[in-house]
């Protein structure tokens, strides 16, 4: 099966180790992941971790069968770049004297949108967020006027089509989550494939 | 914390007024509340409080002191496979905790619930390099199925509360609770202990869909070639009543994994024996004949499976499982029914139709007579001098009547004795079946007897497997674990000696074992025990080794390069089974 990005989204319970337990899951397959960002979600107390892999869907999709086996998982959700919205943050600094004097440099920063967080007199702390592609050129440019240093964030990521946690929360903590509707459940190698 | 307070409890459970206790008899009291009976373990220096509270717990808890930690988790999973409970394991921490980690990816991949509970170095001291301080929650994260370090005393009863429900419901699995020096000496108000029902980030089944079980009956009641393959999840389900009337009802042709033997008597009319690499030549073959491939709780190993490219691609599969990472992990399924057999088995058995498969059960038995003329025969009954495993194992079934509990190592015995053992009754068959543990056998026997001490326990092992463990002999001479020991020697590593004979040219390497003086050493640990190695003396040995109102230890010597058939050698499709 052909590689492609994937997201994974997974809400968790805020607890030690999570990192460590849903890294495994990758790590013991052999799988990089490329990106991951964990954070507090839209729900209280429930953890948020954004994962980015390239891998077939089939492997995807067993994944996250492995992942909410884990305790302390609640839910693991994988998307197709098309069925997101997604961001990564940038962090450039460059040298003062460089901005100042190159017009060039100011005109490239405006065009990515990167706006200052910083200034002092011997340099200049700039913020973009964007797409990865995005991001890499504008490093590649400022790489030609003495980048000093430069950090890009993980990924993060929006599901166009979910409407949230709090709903399915509630379920789960009232014991009757409803089941999930998986549209390739029945992979039979016969094309019989029986559908709901 | 955070965790562990969302658990949800109910009040009613609650048992006993506010009292200071401290951890460590927070620890025990939860124990009793569990129902837990006895106590595999061995002390150490971070897990001493837990012990000197053990001391006034003496009367409500049995503690057995193992010889070496991973006797101790082996003795849990043979005790929680025979009696259906949780086994308990205490080790201290370090060198104790990291002992336990073969017990636990054991336990792990043959779904056994077991709660281990290590003793860890002061709160204060984590990080430290402390002595005998390791990482175990991070060393066992991958073998557990859930874990948790304890660093407050008020954090036990939750804590225990969450291990015992994690490990015994949905696909059980080992737990690790990792408790600091300071934890379990520390005072705490102690509110009552109170089972833990629900965890809203764990759902121990999937919901039974109907929609699913329609469909399946719908696929099951248009076969023509129907045919069963069962797991241990029978067992662990407690569906064995459930799975006897769906086969019966359906009049399928049912056959085995390693882990399901005893979940089905081995002399039902539908039983047609054991899948896999050494499993029997017909529920192989026909595995690429049947039509409607059902496999209920079982995971499609690869042992199983063989090549998978080339496994039941004829057949429409319905796979019944709880865990529902095991639907499509391996083989792709037509209908998968997520759910607790218990549950799904009898909603299916009312929808499909009253079936007589007589014919196909025929081809199935044709194929068993094959396979009784070119090896059974001359396994269970050789025409040579030297002793075969499979008669020492036909004698002893027809001395048990197939009422022993048999616990096996891994190797050539380990398959002779699931091939020819018989089963009258479940949770009878305690071997290590995903992880291939050598060194299972003994302890597990142990554990076996305290989980049915009114059974007879027949622990099977190979010369080699007996090596890694025989200090648990030291256990049994202590406390008097009714085990009988049946050690079939070949003198060799056999199973890999096989190997090397059919795909490496007979090059034996290292696989040539030496051995002491079986006998001798458990008279050392003064247990009684004979060898023979003349068939005229067999009957009568093993008669004695089971009569005998303690522990025993026969040594049968057998054939030295004996090799186990029928096999499906590794990368060939399973209906590419040999017959020698």
């Amino acid at each position: 099966m052909e590689k492609q990005e994937f997201t994974i989204t997974i809400y968790t319970e805020n607890s030690i180790g999570m990192i460590g337990r849903i890294s495994n899951i990758f790590s013991r397959r052999k799988i990089n992941i490329e990106s991951l960002n964990t954070s507090p979600s839209e729900v209280e107390g429930i953890h948020r971790f954004t994962i980015l892999i390239s891998e077939g869907e089939e492997v995807v999709r067993k994944l996250c069968r492995q992942i909410e086996k884990q305790v302390e998982v609640l839910k693991a959700y994988f998307n197709t770049n098309e069925e997101l919205i997604w961001q990564e943050q940038a962090l450039y600094k460059v040298p003062a004297d460089v901005v100042n004097e190159k017009v060039y440099v100011e005109r490239l920063l405006r065009q990515y949108g990167a706006n200052v967080v910083v200034i002092r007199p011997d340099y200049i702390v700039f913020e973009t967020a964007g797409h990865r592609e995005e991001i890499d050129r504008l490093t590649q440019e400022l790489t030609k006027y003495g980048l000093i240093e430069f950090v890009r964030g993980a990924r993060i990521a929006i599901i166009k089509d979910s409407a949230g946690f709090h709903a399915k929360l509630k379920q789960f903590e009232r014991e009757e989550p409803a089941p999930d509707i998986v549209e390739n459940e029945f992979l039979d190698q016969q094309d019989q494939v029986f559908t709901m | 914390m955070s965790t562990l307070e969302k658990t949800e409890t109910k009040e009613s459970q609650k048992t006993t007024a506010a009292s200071q206790l401290t951890g460590s008899q927070a620890v025990l009291e939860a124990l009793i509340h569990e129902g837990v009976d006895t106590v595999f373990g061995y002390p150490g220096g971070a897990i001493m409080p837990i012990y000197d509270a053990l001391y006034d717990y003496n009367d409500r808890l049995k503690h057995i002191l193992v010889r070496h930690e991973q006797g101790g988790i082996h003795a849990a999973q043979g005790y929680a496979r025979t009696s259906g409970r949780v086994g308990v394991a205490f080790a201290t921490s370090g060198p104790g905790a990291t002992n336990l980690v073969t017990g636990l990816a054991d336990a792990m991949i043959d779904s056994n619930p077991i709660v281990c509970i290590t003793g860890q170095v002061f709160a204060s001291l984590l990080g430290t390099d402390a002595f005998q301080e390791t990482d175990v929650i991070n060393i066992t994260s991958p073998v557990t199925k859930w874990s948790y370090q304890v660093t407050e005393a008020s954090e036990i009863p939750t804590a225990l509360a969450k291990a015992f429900y994690v490990a015994s419901t949905g696909r059980p699995g080992p737990v690790l609770i990792d408790i600091t020096k300071n934890a379990q000496i520390e005072l705490f108000d102690y509110l009552g202990y109170e089972k833990c029902t629900h965890i809203r980030s764990y759902r121990p089944a999937p919901i039974v869909r109907k929609e699913y079980i329609e469909k399946a009956a719908e696929v099951i009641n248009s076969a023509k070639k129907p045919f069963v393959l069962f797991g241990q999840g029978i067992i662990l389900g407690k569906a064995e009543q459930e799975f006897r009337s769906f086969i019966e009802k359906g009049g399928f042709p049912s056959a085995t994994t390693v882990m399901g033997l005893s979940a089905l008597e081995t002399d039902h009319p539908l039983h047609v024996g054991m899948l896999g690499m050494h499993g029997n030549y017909a529920p192989n073959v026909m595995t690429n004949e049947c039509d409607v491939l059902i496999a209920v709780g079982m995971r499609f190993d690869d042992r199983v499976t063989g090549r998978l490219d080339k496994y039941a691609k004829q057949a429409k599969v319905i796979h019944l499982d709880i865990d529902p990472a095991e639907i499509d992990k391996n083989v792709k399924t037509t209908v998968p029914v997520w759910g607790d057999c218990k549950e799904t088995l009898p909603l299916l058995t009312e929808l499909i139709k009253k079936g007589d498969h007589a014919d196909w059960l025929q081809q199935f038995r044709d194929l068993e007579k094959e396979e009784i003329k070119e090896v059974i025969q001359d396994e269970l009954h050789p025409k040579g001098d030297i002793l075969t495993m499979g008669e020492v194992v036909n004698v002893l079934n027809e001395l048990t009547g197939g009422n022993a509990i048999i616990t096996t190592d891994v190797g050539q015995h380990q398959m002779i004795a699931c091939r020819y053992a018989k089963f009258n009754q479940s949770k009878s068959n305690v071997t290590s079946g995903g992880l291939g543990t050598m060194g299972f056998g003994l302890p597990a026997a142990i554990g076996a007897w305290y989980g049915a001490p009114d059974r007879d326990v027949v622990a099977i092992i190979g010369d080699g497997g007996f090596q890694m463990t025989l200090q648990e002999l030291g256990t049994i001479m202590q406390f008097g674990a009714k085990v009988k020991i049946l050690i079939l020697n070949n003198q060799f590593l056999g199973m890999v000696r096989q190997w090397q004979q059919l795909f490496n040219d007979k090059r034996y390497s290292f696989v040539n074992i030496t051995s002491p003086d079986f006998v001798a050493v458990a008279k050392g640990y003064y247990i009684d025990g004979n060898k023979v190695s003349e068939r005229k003396d067999l009957r009568e040995a093993l008669e004695t080794m089971l009569n005998h109102d303690s522990s025993y230890l026969l040594e049968v010597m057998v054939g030295k390069e004996n090799n186990v058939f029928p096999m499906v050698a590794q990368g060939t499709s399973v209906s590419e089974i040999r017959l020698k």
